[in-house]
Parts: C-alpha cells; structure tokens; sequence
C-alpha cells in the first residue's frame, strides 16, 4: 500500500489552531460458494482521507476519496468551514478534543498472496459439498472474507500513528428442511478476528461442515422448547450477543451523555452509577483488552491517537469504567478508555466497543451442567431484540438442549428468553473456565449519525445464570 | 470542481480501453457529495462534508465473472492506476474461477438518463432555522443534505445514469422523564413554513410527554400503529420476506402465506414501486427495472423479488436489484387520521413507533419489538399519557390478519435516514394499522 505523504498535505493547508488527517486504506476479498456454485469473486480496493480542524471554540470534518493535493485541500477547507460555522453553536469546546504530538506504529498484518486464492476457492468448494450431507439440506454455503487495512494519523502537531492489521470472517451455514419446518445452524459469523488464512485451521473451519448439516437436521425433528423461568446456560456462541448487547451498549459513554438517542437510543446506566453500582454478580469481570492476540479490534491507538490500555469496567461486579474515548470522559469527568472509533475513513470516530470480554472463571463446562437441576443450555444467536435503554431484551438462539438433573439431555430448537439488563447479570450464577473461554468477534455492530458499521472483539466463556424466562413461541 | 458525471464519463472510458475483446465489463458508479451535522442537546456535536465516489466493475470473459470496487479521485492518473490495477487482479482471478451457471447481465442496449430535480438549501442557513424553530428543545438527531448519483455503463454500449439530491433532518426531542417524541423533516426543496410546522406538532406532543408515564401491565391491547410503526415490521418482514431465493429455499419468514396456509386481511396489498421509489430505474447489471411488483393482493400473497442471480438460477424474469423491497407502497384503507382515529381506537395505545423489530419465530413470521417515540395510552378517544417502554411480540398473520379493524386512508412517505456507508434511498408509502389484540409481554 502507498500513503499519501503527511508532508505533501501539510503544505496545502490553511492556517488553523490544529489539524489531523486520519488516512485509510483497505484491501477486502470475499470468496463464496452457496450450494456448491462458487459466487462472483469480489475483490474492494478502498482509500480515503478525514481531515479534522480545530479553531477557536469549533471542530469541523472534509472527508474524501480524492487523494489529489486539490483534493485534500477542498476537503480542508471544507472542515475550515465546518469549524467555524459550529464554534458558537457546539456542544462541547473544541479544545476537549485530543491534540495528537506523539508517535506510535501497530501491526498485526498476515497478508494473503492471490496465488492462495485457487486453493481457498477449491477448499471451499469442498466443504461446501460436505454441509450437503442431506436431500432435507435446502440451502448451505461456506464462505471467507479477508481484510487488510492500514491507517495513518498525522497531525499539525508533528503527531504520527501507523497502524495495519489483516483480519477475517468465515462463515458456514445450513439449512434444512422438512416440508413443514425449517431450521438453520451456522458457524463463523461470529468469529472474526485478526490474522490471516491460519485462522481457518485453528478455528477448525474445515471440520465443522457435517457437524453444523446434522445439527440442522436433527433440529427439524427436535421438540420445542420447553416455556418456564429455569436456569440458562449459555454457550460462547450466544453469551457473545448477551455481553454485546447488555454490557456493552449500555456503558458507551457517548450514549449515556446522550449523544445516540435520536438512533442507537440511550442507556439505563447514568453517569453517578460508575465505582459503586452492582452491574452483575460477584463472579461478573469485564474487560476492555486492546491487545489480546489475535482478537478482531486489537490495536495500540484508537482512532483519534489516544494510546489504548486494558482496563477492568467491571469487576467483581461493580461497574467502574464506561466504554468513552477522550472527549466523552472529557464530558463526562470520568476515565474511560481508549475506543474512539470510525468505520473506514469517511466517517467521524465516535465511542465503540474495542475488544470487550469477560474474563473466565473457575468451572470447566462439565461443573456448570452438574450444577443445574432443571434448565436450557442454548448456542448462537439467532434473534436479537433490546429496548432504547438497552435494558428489556429477548433473545433467540439456534439450538438448545435440556439439563435435567446435571445431565445434558435432548435438543430443542426455537428457544428465546427474555430479561431485564439492570437484574440479569445480577444473576449469574457460575462462569465457565478457560476451556470454555473463546475469543469471537463481530463485524456488524452498527451505531452513530451517520451510521456506522464497525467490527469488534469479544472473547467470552460459557455462563450461568439463574431463574431466566425461557419460551419457544413456536 | 466535482464534477460525478464528468468524473463517471472519464473512468467508462478508461475502462474500455483496458477491457480486452474477448472480455464484457459492466460498471456501476456511485458518488455522495453530503453534508452531515450531527445534534445534540439543541447544539452541534459533529459537523463535515462527505465526498465520495466509487466504481464497480465486473469483468466476463466466456460463462466465468469476477468482481471488484475502487474509490475514485479526481485525478487521471491516480483513476487509471487504480483501474489498471484492479482490472489486472480481476483478471488474474478470471484464468481460477469456474463457469457461473447464474451469470446474467444486459445484452440488449437501452441507454437512459434520469435527474431528478432538487433546490437543496445551504446547511449552514438551514441548521440557522431549525435550531432556531427548536428552541429550547433538547433535540438530538442528523442533518443530511447533498446529491447522490448511480451509473452504469458495460463495454456493450450502454449507459444509465441517475442523480438526485435531498436534505434529511432526522431527529427527536426529549423531555426529562426519558419521553420522547421525533422530529423529521425531508425533502428536496426548503420550505421554512413546513419546518415550523413540523416543530409546532412536536411542542404539542411534548405537552401531554411531560405527563407522568403510565405503565401497563404484559397483555392484550386495542393498539394504533402509526406508519412509521408498521414501517418497522414490514422492514423487517422484507428481510428475506419477499425473496424469491428465500421461497425456493424454504426459509422465508412469510413461507405460510407464500404457501397460500394463511392469508392477511382482505384490505392488506403490498406492490414494490419500483418507479415511484427514489432509486434509479436500472440494475446493477443493466436491466431496465419493470414498474411495479405486486407482492400482496387482497391478503394473498402474488410475487417475489428476484435479483439478477435468483433470476437465472430459477429461471424466471428479473423484477428487482435486490430481494428486499426498496419502494413498498401500501394501498390505503379507510379510516380518517387524525382525532377522528382516537375516537376509533377509543381505550388503547397510540404507538408511534418501535424499535429494534427481530423475529421470535420465523417460520410464523412472529415478530417481537419495544416501543420507542410518543407512544401513549388513550382512554375515551383522548390521548391520557405517555406509556414506559414495552415490548411486542406478535404474528404478522394476527397484525394485518385476524387482528387488523382497518387501515388510514391518508399514508405517510416514510424515507429511510438511514446512512450506512452511503445515503439510504429506500422508502415506504404506508397507512397506520389499528390493531384488535396486541400482545405486550413485557
């Protein structure tokens, strides 16, 4: 990849307090096959420059894909303008916003040759055949996306971050049906995370196509689930969601100051709650981890060149750190952490996720079945459904099984349960050991306005949790 | 000076001078030029401009398609590097890729040209009016405003272009017992009477907002659903609702009425419009898009969407870009809209809008939601207070089914603010649903 030269832009610009220019490029490659016909190859080339201004009391942005020095100057002078039009009308003064002098590189890149390209497609075709283990298999496909991204921070300020990384998703899925119903089981959507095709082999890509084809077919024959509040095992596959979802939206700074409640909505979290407020259980630790190795939004600097660190937001239960970058703890008068994030280069970083985990406990999987009586054990997220406070949820998931008596008994298919965030985590009961402990991502987690989608880590062990309303609706 | 078709007309011509004989490329061109101000607290949180250009290209030689995008400037040179690199890697790929059985593009040349027309007003002077004409209003929310442009052209001699421009304010105003009501105003013309329209029936629902939330207990409920309510669950019924790939393979959430199990109510007709939507009338792949699809009739289901690839694989005609509906258009019903309706919902809930729509069980297409903005409870016709949240959980068979008592004559455009990656250019044309029957499980 060629970066534009911080020097050849800095002489195109006007005078101002401060500027930074954030610059992105990205290289992405999606190979797919559905029911064993290899879909078009895509193949997405991606370069653009935020161009930030500070002056006076206001901030504005130039975001452009034209890298030509006219170019990065109009988008200059646009932010200029931007700066100046909001300075008497801001929310905030602009001097809250970090001024980056400092230097920094991170890089985790595993690039792929296209010559590896044959081989991915042959492989996939190949498992692909495999998920189609059945006449009742209506639908399958298998699939890899694969990522390089490089971005520059450069600032008025002699300020300098490079960082790049690779990372990819794989997925498969299976559908099955009966003439009557329908059911499908998937694996890898979840799963992104940095690094390049060795990833395939330690995920065990390759070995999963006749696991997830029979589970999808033994599920068109499974009973419903049963409907009762029972105790809830959750596997990695769906804990991922109920840690996404109702910790970590709920302690993004940016929407407790208010900033998402036009679109990714508010929180039931207020800012008097952070260092005294029991979020969960004693056995609840959370994380945010910017360099766990491997995990999808590992890195050394956030997107506005604040350095990143890992930090306890929860521990033993107590919530102690929101998810906010420097502005917001700015705001707020509170720390945060590192996590000012933006899409790719044409929009503005706002407070994300990062990697955000919950740190594994003491009991392997076989102590957590043991200790249930009557409960629901349930794996990958198939419905997703909380309020603006991101407090009343429902979830669904792909599969479930029965424990009866600490044994795992038969499986179920469509089981939902539904909670309350604020109560929930209070309730969890046992948390799984490192044999249980997964390092997952997601790469469609979407907020801020504009919109934006961005990927984030999770790494998450099997959980308990007691008392939970369980139902099929089927 | 940006000039997209110029810039459009500069890379088509580029490409044909790297595509080789024995090859057809098709190009799809898209450009935003927008401005986007974010707001919050009644202030300005971030403010910029966007630009924005990009080239699709797919390149055919013989039954084998490989595809590939770039970002695009305004410089020559940098376009033809770029280019020359991505045709390079296209083709590389095109000597390991198989024959495509689904391979389907335009062959009959039908050239088109489509500007839409716009008057946008400055950003600077619109946000002027509206933070004016909400004062005092903690309103939170996006400024859009600028032009969106598509383009496609192949090496057959094709060419289509579109170009629009519209200015977006998407926004809500909140109180501080957690209520809130939203604030929109679209269009591709400035009128400064219809803003200030806009914030004087926010102020009036914020007069009965500040009332003590009423909360409800789980149950069943005689229930209002504004358009911009049942935007949502169609929204999400059209997520492979539609989708003649969906139907083949058996897992699309209306699979009972495809099937012709179930039916919705007499008075439920569903048509994609393709052209009265605010896409251009061409697909990616060169089609000319037909006027209408009829989706529903009479509660009974009629046609899918089918995509180029769903086209070829199931050898019927291309009737949509894409399997989801971009244009859906509602025949309207009958009752009025206004105080006239809460007579007719009489005791029940007025809801605004809601949130966060997913399925609970696909297969019945049972769909579960909270609400969100202005929803209240109404006794003796009058709107009494604003209600906590609640969540949904229902058939689509029951709303516009067994459970529907009737739709609004007058509809509301409902067009989507949504701004992932590009401006969003889908939109709906939808009556309210008053609705015996709800379900509140929460």
């Amino acid at each position: 990849m060629n970066s534009p030269l911080p020097e050849l832009f800095a002489d195109t610009m006007p005078p101002v307090d401060y500027w930074s220019l954030r610059w992105t490029e990205s290289e992405e490659q999606i190979i797919q096959v559905r029911q064993n016909v290899l879909e078009p190859t895509l193949r997405r080339l991606r370069s653009g420059a935020f161009i930030t201004v500070l002056e006076g009391e206001g901030a504005g942005y130039g975001a452009t894909c034209d890298l030509s020095r006219e170019g990065l100057r109009t988008a200059a002078l646009e932010a200029r303008e931007w700066a100046r039009a909001s300075a008497p009308r801001a929310l905030f003064e602009a001097q809250n916003l970090p001024r980056v002098d400092w230097r920094g590189v991170y890089t985790a890149a595993r690039p792929w040759q296209s010559d590896v390209l044959a081989d991915l497609i042959a492989a996939l075709m190949e498992t692909a055949r495999k998920i189609k283990c059945h006449e009742r298999i209506v639908d399958w496909q298998a699939s890899v996306r694969l990522r390089h991204t490089r971005t520059v921070l450069c600032t008025s300020l002699g300020g300098k971050i490079e960082q790049e990384w690779t990372d990819l998703i794989p997925e498969l899925v299976a559908v099955a049906s009966n003439g009557v119903d329908t059911q499908r089981r998937s694996f890898g959507a979840d799963c992104g995370r940095q690094g390049g095709l060795e990833q395939l082999e330690k995920l065990g890509f390759f070995s999963l196509p006749a696991r997830i084809a029979e589970e999808a077919l033994l599920l068109l024959e499974a009973p419903n689930c049963p409907a009762a509040r029972m105790d809830l095992l959750l596997l990695p596959g769906q804990m991922i969601l109920q840690l996404h979802e109702s910790i970590g939206h709920p302690i993004e700074l940016d929407r407790i100051l208010g900033d998402e409640r036009n679109y990714a909505g508010g929180s039931f979290v207020t800012l008097d709650m952070f260092g005294h407020y029991r979020y969960g259980s004693e056995l609840l630790n959370v994380t945010f981890d910017p360099a766990c190795p491997e995990q999808f939004a590992s890195y050394a600097f956030d997107d506005e060149g604040s350095a990143a660190e890992r930090q306890y937001l929860i521990r033993a239960g107590i919530l102690e750190r929101p998810l906010g970058g420097h502005a917001s703890q700015t705001r707020a008068r509170i720390a945060g952490v590192a996590c000012t994030r933006a899409e790719h280069w044409h929009r503005p970083p706002i407070d994300r996720m990062g990697n955000l985990n919950i740190e594994p406990g003491m009991s392997p999987i076989e102590a957590l079945v043991r200790g249930i009586e009557h409960g629901i054990m349930m794996d990958t997220n198939r419905s997703w459904s909380i309020d603006d406070q991101r407090n009343k949820f429902q979830f669904g998931c792909e599969c479930g099984w029965v424990i009866k008596d600490g044994e795992v008994k038969g499986l179920v298919k469509n089981p939902n349960y539904r909670g309350t965030s604020a109560t929930f985590w209070r309730n969890l009961r046992a948390v799984g050991d490192a044999g249980t402990w997964r390092v997952m991502g997601l790469s469609t987690c979407g907020k801020g306005e504009p919109n934006q989608t961005i990927h984030v880590g999770h790494a998450v062990p099997a959980c308990v949790f007691r008392d939970v309303d369980v139902f099929s609706n089927a | 000076m940006h000039d997209p078709r110029g810039q459009f007309e500069s890379v088509r011509a580029m490409a044909a001078t790297l595509t080789r004989t024995d090859e057809v490329c098709l190009l799809n061109f898209l450009g935003e030029d927008s401005d986007f101000v974010r707001l919050s607290r009644g202030r300005m949180r971030q403010a910029g401009h966007v630009l924005h250009s990009e080239l699709r290209v797919c390149l055919i030689r013989d039954r084998r398609q490989t595809q590939g995008a770039c970002t695009l400037t305004h410089d020559l040179t940098h376009n033809r590097s770029r280019l020359e690199k991505l045709f390079s890697e296209l083709r590389l790929q095109l000597d390991f890729v198989h024959d495509d059985p689904y391979l389907l593009y335009a062959t009959a040349v039908c050239s088109t040209e489509d500007n839409r027309h716009f008057d946008l007003p400055d950003s600077e002077h619109a946000l002027t009016e509206i933070l004016a004409a909400a004062d005092g209003l903690d309103l939170v929310g996006l400024w859009a405003n600028g032009t969106l442009y598509r383009g496609f052209a192949n090496s057959l001699g094709q060419t289509n272009w579109f170009s629009t421009g519209s200015f977006h304010l998407d926004s809500s105003c909140h109180v501080d017992n957690g209520q809130s009501v939203k604030l929109g105003y679209a269009g591709q013309a400035w009128q400064s009477e219809d803003l200030r329209r806009a914030v004087g029936r926010v102020r009036e629902h914020l007069e009965v907002l500040y009332r003590p939330p009423k909360a409800l207990a789980p149950g069943r409920y005689r229930a209002f659903l504004a358009p911009q309510a049942l935007g949502e669950i169609l929204g999400l019924a059209g997520w492979g609702g539609f989708s003649l790939k969906s139907l083949r393979t058996q897992h699309t959430p209306l699979i009972k009425l495809m099937r012709h199990e179930k039916a919705l109510h007499p008075s439920v007709t569903l048509v994609e419009e393709h052209a009265r939507g605010l896409n251009p009338q061409f697909t990616s792949s060169g089609f000319p898009k037909p006027h209408a699809v009829c989706l529903i009739e009479s509660g009974r289901s009629v046609d899918c969407l089918a995509d180029q690839r769903s086209a070829a694989e199931f050898g019927i005609a291309l009737n949509a870009e894409t399997e989801t509906p971009m244009s859906l258009v509602m025949e309207s019903g009958r009752l009025p809209m206004s105080s006239d309706l809460l007579e007719e919902l009489e005791t029940g809930l007025y809801i605004s809008n809601l949130w966060y729509c997913n399925f609970s069980d696909r297969h019945d297409c049972r769909v579960t939601a909270t609400t969100r903005f202005a929803c209240f409870w109404v006794e003796g016709g009058t709107l009494q207070a604003p209600i906590t949240t609640m969540r949904m959980d229902e058939t689509l068979y029951h709303l516009l089914g067994d459970g529907l008592a009737g739709l609004t004559a007058e509809r509301q455009l409902i067009i989507d603010p949504g701004t992932y990656e590009w401006r969003s250019t889908t939109s709906m044309l939808l009556s309210g649903a008053l609705i015996d029957g709800l379900t509140f499980t929460m």
